[in-house]
């Protein structure tokens, strides 16, 4: 029986699009069955994104209409067969899927997947009802910006109100030499306002925006910083405790790794 | 009923005039009765406001009757209903009162967007984040950071106080007054209370061991009764 995980933010393009393709690239090259569902319909780009565009057949409204089966919607991964896409749909609005609707496809997924990542639309209206709907856990998405963090601590509270537990944070595009100069949030600051289980940092990398344009998510290069970081993701999502990566060959930055990792087992 | 025996006795002291309301009779005979003994020579009319003390004994009169009685009170013009005293109250009163006089312990985060208000004293375990309110008819006590908007006092109680392990609000709200944090970034100060200087009619900060001057009577139950 798989689990799904909903990668929500509330603030729009903090990088839930580009968190899910890595995360679930990297769930599947460490062997795991994963589905990832796109909702963010009218708007989809997580096909883009995995360099899956010219495959897509029938979206999620097709399915939710009912005009195919679940199975004929998935997309698979040009790399992985145990990667696959459900798209959204480009010329549909939100209100063409319904969160029963949405329960329904991950409750038939469950049985084939281990892991089915669900792609959250931004804001806190319908599109985000959808995408929560058949959820266990959620990660929240959060750059270290104040207008970020407000509308994570907004999605945190609303998430709290679901059966999903407390839900996990990912910090994306940090800057160190910003953070460092006291013009961007620092990651205590951060994990202070909203009071939650850091699931991973990752910093704000060319090489990511590079990936995402030719179709290829940076979790498949071997080596650079941001993909070792949803690699790290993925594997504490497995269950491994696994420290917090370095940014930047900083002395403050390991200490607070050290301070993570003192609370938490 | 006895018709010689008097409805209402008037006495006068130092602070004024107590009238004094027999707890047997009916109260249209205590009104007529109030009427007669204005318009006679018990006040004159050359002198100075005279202050008024109301004593109800166990009677209990609703809103209408007391409005009745202080009209015919009011229309002498040289009278001011100084206090209306009475020994009972209503049960939804006397709830209400005990409400005003809990604490309610809540233990969360209260995050931007959220809002939490109780009536009577609110003690919060967690913090209140920026873009998150909490308020309270009576004081609030933060075990936590105050990061957001704390309103104390909310029906207009200025004795109530605002306290805070680490207070560092956008805005801070007490009885009818308002003050915000300046418009450039701050940091917070701990332990802390925020409560109304009455002398500059506005809301000042200081620390959490000034309270027991500012206010020795915070927990009073007599406060909040003359607070009504
Ligand atoms: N770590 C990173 N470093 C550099 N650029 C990044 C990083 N993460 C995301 N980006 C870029 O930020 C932009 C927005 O990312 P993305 O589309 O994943 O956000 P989103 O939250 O899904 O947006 P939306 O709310 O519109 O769905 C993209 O151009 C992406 O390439
Ligand atoms: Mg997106």
């Amino acid at each position: 029986m798989g689990e799904a995980i909903v990668i929500t933010s509330g603030k729009g393009g903090v990088g839930k699009t580009t968190t899910t393709a890595n995360v679930g690239t990297s769930l599947a090259l460490l062997g795991k069955n994963v589905c990832l569902i796109d909702t963010d319909i009218g708007l989809r780009n997580l096909d883009v994104v995995l360099g899956l565009e010219n495959r897509i057949v029938y979206d999620i409204v097709d399915v939710v209409q009912g005009r195919c089966k679940v199975k004929q919607s998935l997309v698979k991964d040009k790399r992985f067969d145990c990667l696959h896409l459900l798209p959204a749909s480009q010329t549909s609005d939100k209100s063409a899927i319904t969160p029963e609707g949405i329960r329904d496809i991950i409750n038939e997924l469950k049985s084939d997947y281990d892991y089915i990542l669900i792609d959250c639309p931004a804001g806190i209206e319908q599109g985000y009802k959808n995408a929560i709907a058949g959820a266990d856990k959620a990660i929240v998405v959060t750059t270290p910006e104040k207008s970020s963090v407000r509308d994570a601590d907004r999605i945190i509270g609303l998430l709290e109100k679901e059966d999903l537990g407390t839900p996990h944070l990912i910090i994306n595009r940090i800057r160190t030499h910003m953070v460092k100069t006291g013009d961007m949030l620092d990651i205590n600051d951060i994990i202070g306002i909203l009071a939650v289980d850091l699931l991973g940092i990752v910093a704000d990398d060319d090489e990511v925006i590079k990936s995402s344009h030719h179709g290829e998510p940076i979790a498949f290069q071997p080596n650079t910083k941001a993909s070792i970081s949803y690699r790290n993701i993925a594997r504490r999502i497995l269950g491994e405790s696994v420290p917090l990566m370095s940014l930047e060959d900083d002395k403050g930055m390991m200490s607070k790794v050290k301070k993570f990792f003192g609370i938490k087992s | 009923m006895n018709n010689n025996k008097q409805a209402i006795t008037i006495k006068g002291t130092k602070d004024g005039l107590t009238f004094i309301i027999d707890e047997t009779c009916s109260f249209d005979q205590i009104l007529k009765e109030l009427e007669t003994k204005l318009s006679s020579s018990v006040v004159d009319k050359d002198h100075p406001m005279v202050k008024v003390n109301i004593h109800l004994g166990n009677r209990y009169l609703t809103k209408e009757m007391k409005d009745d009685f202080l009209q015919i009170v009011r229309s002498k013009n040289n009278l001011i209903i100084n206090e209306i005293t009475s020994n009972v109250i209503t049960k939804h009163e006397a709830k209400e009162w005990q409400k005003d006089l809990e604490v309610s312990t809540i233990t969360r985060m209260v995050r931007a967007g959220q809002t939490v208000h109780v009536q009577g004293d609110l003690l919060l375990v967690g913090d209140v984040n920026p873009g998150g309110s909490v308020s309270a008819t009576g004081n609030i006590y933060i075990l936590g950071r105050l990061n957001g908007i704390a309103h104390a006092g909310l029906e207009g109680d200025r004795q109530a106080v605002v306290v805070a392990a680490y207070m560092n609000p956008t805005q801070l709200r007490i009885a009818d007054l308002l003050s915000r944090s300046p418009d450039f970034a701050t940091e917070g100060v701990y332990m802390e209370c925020a409560y109304v200087d009455e002398e500059h009619d506005k809301i000042l900060i200081d620390r959490i061991q000034m309270l027991s001057n500012l206010r020795p009577n915070l927990r009073s139950m007599e406060r909040r009764i003359s607070n009504g």
